[in-house]
């Protein structure tokens, strides 16, 4: 009865070959492989989307399949991205100012460097002292470290406290919006110890690497395709065990899960910190590709435009998670960089950048009225599936539960 | 005869609302026991105290041999100490064949890093199997319970409840919504698993009641009435005045 | 030469009118002539008393044209007069006392008096007694108002001559309060001051707080041996401690001159690169340099030579700050002043502290009432339908616009906002039958659908706004009788928009009561809350139940706007601004229960405000601790402060 893994999930190895398939096309055509076609800012834009994915990965498995909507996700995948941004422009700065230091008569003491680095990153702020917080910048591996360590600890403690009194459905939803704002509020601060407003800037230059931009945009690249497909093998090896079914029971039936023996709350604290960790690390890769990480990043609404992401792509299903941001991310990035044509009406001209937003909340009532399944209910047409009659029904009591529509025979 | 279950003078209230007022229970490690009473009896609320979804205000729940208070602890801890519970509206997990949901019920470590690991092994199938075939489910393995009929539902979450091997089994109007057909063969079910745990069925049809042979607890107002045989209990006057009429 | 002619007759004549009066400025002027042509801040004070207290009725005037540069000096006699311009080279010269037209003379003939401003500060000081008797009560007003801005000790005894002489109630009480505070600045007499302190400690007034403090002003000295007793001693100061640490302690002994300067790192670092030969400092390589120890060594080497000082180390300042003692004195030298100032200060900032209180209470009542007016509309979507209404801050913006709009029509601002209160219940009253119809309707039981739903709402309906009003910021102005604050004392005080939206608050939570408890609509809402089908089977419309209370929640979302809107300024991000705290109100407050709103606006207003009062500087991490509190709070009650219990709450 028990099929392989790949057996009995056929969209992760098509998946993978798409993924491979499309690193291959972007490889070749890139600036920095000699081509040029695609220029090295669209190979970021594509690295970033890739990174955007991961995290929607993560939102599908928390909202997709544990039913808790989390409005926080997006918080996480900021601070992994402060994290590894720490070290990068610790370094960074660290280079440049040993460089200078070194001009002078008298070789520097290290306290003299580190003072140097802290004026160099610091001074916007008004402050030249190192923060606690950034103790072990100057090791990569320990920021590495932290960059899944950050988010799974928030995760864990707020996720321990909220789950321990049983905070469920929409009061859940507000309270990780809530622990979402205070965070970007925080780090608002100039003495947050994390330069405020101005955040970390300059992260694209890798430190002591002299290849141009076209080329670590690729590594970048790279990098992120193959943290999207480990964590997409990942997530669907979760999901398509008996853990996959005890978090699909939570989804739709929490107190059944609970007199079945399972303890309800453990297990959604291990997905909400492992998917805060999935989370770290796609920001971790992401923010180098943008350069500039700040407060504003944090924002609860961006933690509600994955959810948004996830659910035009069909939740539930991992490819779904990755289709709904790659493309929502993707027409996001053309209609508001201004490449898309005005539409002009003869009394008024709709111009995308303004319109854009627009569209896209009301296309997103639609899908969530019409279209529960989403973009990946388009698959079920191509695999002839089709929705059980359940007479309106939804397949559980819970907040989060599958709808009578999203459902596949 | 030694107790699995004893509930003493338990109370609880909602707003001032007695839901269960000084409530004493107590059942043996293999016995059948019907529960009934009219709505509004508590006897929901009993169930919920004893699988722990409901803390009472006082009194005290003392679970097995060693007398373990069942008060602290959790729903999950509670079922895995052998109380296993069916619902008045049968759930079972909707978006998952019949075959997942009953692995997800057999008894196996719960905690999450075995869960993760876990591979089902010919033994477990086996047994997944010979209970499907005991609930009349072996055709439907392979089908999402989503699509079962209302009754064969209820014979999933049975059978779910026995994947558990539970020491006692609290069911919660199994019969509701069924075919003559199809509660036959729930009181077979139910009474062959009275001969090796404890079942406490609460219930409303008389008829079922009687089918199933067993001692009775009338609840009223949150506290036992009577207690006895079917026929002792229906003739017992109070139990008359309340049921039938005042 | 007939001019002239005239012009010399004129001075006769006038010289013998001033001579004629016993109180002419004149002869003053001409005792003190040199004195005053000399005009030097040392010297001129005899001439300006003698002026100030000639009794003669021209003196004020003549100080005022003196300090206005309009006084001349005659070069061929030495007599003043008031000049006047003409032209460029000539000019009208009046006579001092009598104020008549004497002669037009050419400019090289007279000299100007330029007092300086030292001297200009005496003269208007010397004026300021004429001023306070002035018979035009606005320049009195003036006066004090100078005077109690930059008090002087001169100030006083003119201040309290002028006192007898005040008829007008209000200034004369202002001249006796500004007489004690200069009593207690300026006074020459110890026990006055300290008497003067002792009937002024407990009053609240921000003066009496500018006038102690400076007497309590200490500075930091350093004396070898015992603590000086002649000194007015504040404290002593042990080094060490948080008082005073002993870096601090042994820079006050190098400002004093006690104490060789400490070496910093940047003075050794520049020592060593100036003595760098042939690659070595100090017999050290320069390459090793790269650390403390090093450069200690190489910088003692070099101390050794004698081309450097030698360095100070810890021993040397443990020594040197051990052999001293440290105190602080106060500058005033009284003892029995600084007591007593330092005795009322602290009955005053317990006075002060109790007002605080208040005010702190104030804001916060204001704060609560702002969030319970964003809320309630909430409140209802949300507790009593359990619909989760993202859009809601957007509706509070759209109130807002209306506002906006109505202000563009109708340009009197009274008029338009009670226009533009119903206006806005009505618009946002539409826009929100038009949501729960076309949208929320169809996603009754799945709670987190509606909110990524009426997400979609918002974000569309921000943007909308976006596209018409633009982005910058449009004023939604209050009227007039709205404007200023309700001032209880120089500590407590409370805007008028802010005590309107006080009592708007309270008007809505009555007609919400009135709606609920004795509407049919209200009656059918609790039905259909409670039991839905037990309503619809009882012949309530669901549906219409649902829609028409959905509007009225958004419509007063759309009036709380136009509240906001008053002391906020309206942009499409308004409602944003809003929503979270909103939520978190309902969620803290509980939910289904208005006045656990009530309660939650209360708790998250005192809460916010008391976490600034704390930090006041920071409202970001005011607000930042307040979720976190908020998280914790729920912990506790997960249900909210007013929670509905058992069966009810939906187990």
């Amino acid at each position: 009865m028990q099929r392989s893994f790949i057996a009995r999930n056929p969209s992760v190895l098509i998946f993978l070959a798409l993924l491979a398939l499309f690193t291959l096309i972007v490889t070749v055509l890139a600036e920095g492989s000699g081509i040029g076609i695609i220029s090295t800012s669209f190979v970021k834009t594509l690295g970033k989307t890739l990174c955007l994915c991961l995290v929607a990965v993560a939102m599908d498995l928390i909202w997709g399949f544990t039913g808790i909507l989390s409005l926080g996700h997006f918080a996480f995948f900021g601070l992994g991205g402060y994290m590894i941004g720490m070290w990068l422009m610790y370094e960074r700065t660290r280079l440049i100012v040993v460089d200078s230091l070194a001009q002078a008569e008298i070789p520097p003491t290290s306290s003299e460097v580190v003072d140097a680095i802290g004026n160099q990153i610091f001074g916007v702020v008004g402050s030249s002292e190192f923060p606690l917080i950034w103790a072990v910048a100057d090791s990569l591996f320990l920021q590495l470290v932290l960059v899944v360590l950050v988010p799974g600890l928030l995760a864990l403690v707020f996720g321990w406290l909220a789950f321990r009194s049983r905070v469920t459905g929409v009061y859940l939803s507000i309270l990780t919006q809530a622990m979402t704002l205070a965070l970007a509020l925080y780090l608002f601060q100039n003495d947050s110890g994390l330069r405020g407003n101005n955040g970390l800037s300059g992260l694209q230059n890798l430190p002591g690497v002299s290849a141009p931009q076209s080329v670590v945009s690729l590594w970048f690249f790279w990098a992120s395709a193959c943290a999207l497909g480990l964590g997409y093998i990942l997530a669907a090896w979760l999901v398509s065990g008996k853990f996959g079914w005890v978090i699909r029971g939570i989804r739709d039936n929490e107190a059944r899960v609970r007199f079945l023996g399972y303890s309800v709350e453990l297990y959604k604290l291990v997905v909400f910190t492992l998917t805060a960790m999935i989370a770290g690390i796609a920001g971790a890769l992401y923010y180098p590709q943008a350069g500039i990480i700040n407060p504003a990043e944090i924002a609860p609404i961006a933690s509600i435009y994955l959810a948004v992401w996830v659910a035009i792509g069909g939740r539930g299903r991992l490819y779904g998670a990755i289709i709904g941001a790659a493309i929502v991310s993707l027409l996001s990035t053309w209609f508001t960089g201004g490449q898309a044509p005005d539409i002009p009406l003869g009394f008024y001209t709709v111009k995308w950048v303004d319109w854009w937003l627009v569209l896209l909340g009301l296309s997103f009532v639609a899908v969530t009225l019409f279209a529960p399944k989403g973009m990946g209910g388009l698959v079920d047409l191509w695999t002839q599936r089709r929705a059980p009659n359940r007479h309106g029904a939804d397949l559980g009591p819970d907040a989060g539960s599958l709808r009578e529509q999203e459902a596949e025979t | 005869m030694s107790t699995l279950l004893e509930v003493s003078g338990v109370s609880v209230s909602f707003d001032g609302f007695r839901a269960i007022n000084n409530l004493s229970f107590s059942i043996g490690p293999a016995e059948m026991r019907a529960v009934i009473g009219p709505n509004g009896a508590g006897k929901t609320t009993f169930m919920d105290i004893v699988t722990g979804k409901t803390r009472p205000d006082e009194g005290r729940v003392l679970w097995g041999e060693k007398s373990k208070s069942l008060l602290k602890m959790s729903e999950a801890k509670i079922a895995q100490a052998g109380i296993g519970r069916k619902f008045q509206k049968p759930t079972v997990f909707e978006d998952q064949t019949v075959e997942e949901n009953l692995l997800m019920a057999l008894k196996k470590p719960r905690g999450w890093v075995a869960v993760l690991t876990y591979r089902s092994s010919a033994a477990d199938l086996g047994r997944v199997e010979e209970l499907a075939s005991e609930i009349g489910l072996s055709d439907a393995l392979t089908r999402k319970s989503g699509e079962l009929s209302h009754g064969q539902k209820q014979w999933l979450e049975i059978g779910m409840l026995l994947a558990q091997e539970p020491r006692l089994l609290l069911v919660d109007e199994p019969a509701a919504g069924m075919t003559p057909a199809e509660r036959e063969q729930t009181t077979s079910i139910l009474v062959d698993a009275a001969k090796t745990r404890a079942v406490v069925v609460v219930e409303h049809d008389m008829e079922f009641v009687r089918r199933l042979n067993c001692r009775v607890t009338v609840l009223h107002e949150g506290a036992v009435l009577a207690e006895g045989s079917l026929d002792h209990v229906t003739s017992n006057q109070d139990v008359i005045d309340v049921y039938l009429g005042r | 030469m007939i001019r002239l002619f005239l012009a010399g007759l004129a001075i006769a004549l006038s010289g013998m009118v001033a001579s004629a009066q016993e109180s002419a400025l004149q002869p003053v002027l001409q005792e003190h002539r040199d004195l005053i042509a000399k005009s030097s801040r040392m010297t001129i004070s005899p001439a300006i008393d003698a002026i100030a207290t000639s009794g003669a009725p021209q003196a004020q005037e003549m100080l005022e044209q003196w300090a206005e540069k309009n006084i001349w000096m005659r070069k061929s006699d030495g007599l003043f007069f008031i000049g006047e311009k003409v032209d460029a080279k000539t000019y009208a010269l009046s006579d001092i006392d009598t104020g008549r037209m004497i002669a037009e003379v050419a400019k090289s003939e007279i000299k100007q008096l330029k007092p300086n401003s030292g001297v200009r500060a005496m003269i208007h000081t010397a004026l300021v007694q004429f001023q306070l008797s002035d018979p035009n009560p606005s320049k009195r007003q003036d006066a004090l108002t100078s005077i109690a801005r930059d008090p002087e000790a001169s100030l006083l005894a003119p201040l309290r001559r002028s006192i007898d002489g005040e008829v007008d109630k209000d200034l004369r009480a202002q001249k006796k309060r500004l007489e004690r505070l200069l009593t207690i600045g300026y006074d020459e007499d110890t026990n006055a001051r300290v008497a003067a302190i002792e009937e002024m400690s407990g009053d609240l007034g921000v003066d009496v707080r500018a006038t102690l403090n400076p007497l309590l002003a200490t500075t930091r000295d350093v004396a070898i041996g015992d603590v000086p007793q002649d000194r007015n001693i504040a404290r002593t100061l042990t080094p060490g401690t948080d008082e005073l640490s002993v870096r601090d302690a042994y820079a006050l002994l190098v400002s004093k001159d006690l104490a060789p300067p400490l070496t910093t790192r940047d003075d050794m670092r520049a020592a060593l690169a100036a003595n760098i030969d042939g690659g070595r400092v100090g017999s050290v390589p320069v390459a090793q340099l790269s650390t403390d120890e090093a450069r200690t060594r190489a910088y003692a080497a070099l101390a050794a030579d004698g081309t450097v000082s030698a360095l100070v180390t810890d021993a040397d300042v443990q020594r040197a700050v051990a052999s001293h003692v440290f105190f602080e004195t106060y500058i005033d030298p009284s003892a029995e002043v600084t007591t007593a100032a330092a005795n009322a200060l602290k009955t005053i900032g317990a006075k002060v502290g109790v007002n605080q209180a208040l005010d702190l209470t104030l804001d916060a009542l204001s704060l609560a009432s702002i969030y319970f007016l964003a809320a309630i509309g909430l409140a209802i979507t949300f507790g009593v339908m359990g619909v989760i209404n993202m859009a809601h801050g957007e509706f509070i913006m759209m109130g807002a616009y209306t506002g906006y709009v109505v202000q563009q029509v109708i340009p009197d601002h009274t008029v338009s906002i009670l226009v533009a209160i119903p206006l806005a219940f009505a618009v946002t009253f539409a826009a929100g039958v038009a949501m729960e119809r076309l949208v929320i309707r169809w996603l009754y039981s799945r709670p987190l659908e509606t909110l990524l739903a009426t997400f979609g709402i918002s974000i569309a309906l921000q943007q909308l706004a976006k596209n018409i009003f633009g982005t910058q910021a449009r004023p939604l102005t209050s009227p007039g009788w709205l404007d200023g604050a309700w001032v209880i004392n120089d500590v407590v005080s409370i805007s008028y928009i802010r005590i309107a939206i006080f009592i708007l608050a309270f008007v809505f939570l009555a007609i919400f009561l009135f709606i609920m408890k004795r509407t049919r609509l209200g009656l059918e809402t609790r039905a259909v809350t409670q039991n839905p089908r037990m309503a619809a089977s009882m012949g309530i419309n669901p549906g219409r139940v649902n829609m028409l209370t959905f509007g009225l929640g958004s419509g007063i979302a759309g009036v709380a706007g136009v509240a906001i809107g008053l002391f906020a300024k309206v942009t499409s991000e308004l409602g944003s601004d809003y929503i979270v705290q909103s939520f978190m109100t309902v969620v803290v407050g509980g939910v289904g229960n208005i006045w656990g709103t009530l309660a939650g606006a209360a708790m998250i207003g005192f809460l916010q405000k008391g976490i600034e009062w704390f930090n006041p500087s920071n409202t970001l991490a005011a607000q930042t601790y307040m979720i976190v509190f908020i998280i914790i709070f729920i912990q506790f009650r997960p249900r909210g402060i007013i929670a509905l219990k058992g069966r009810a709450a939906g187990d």
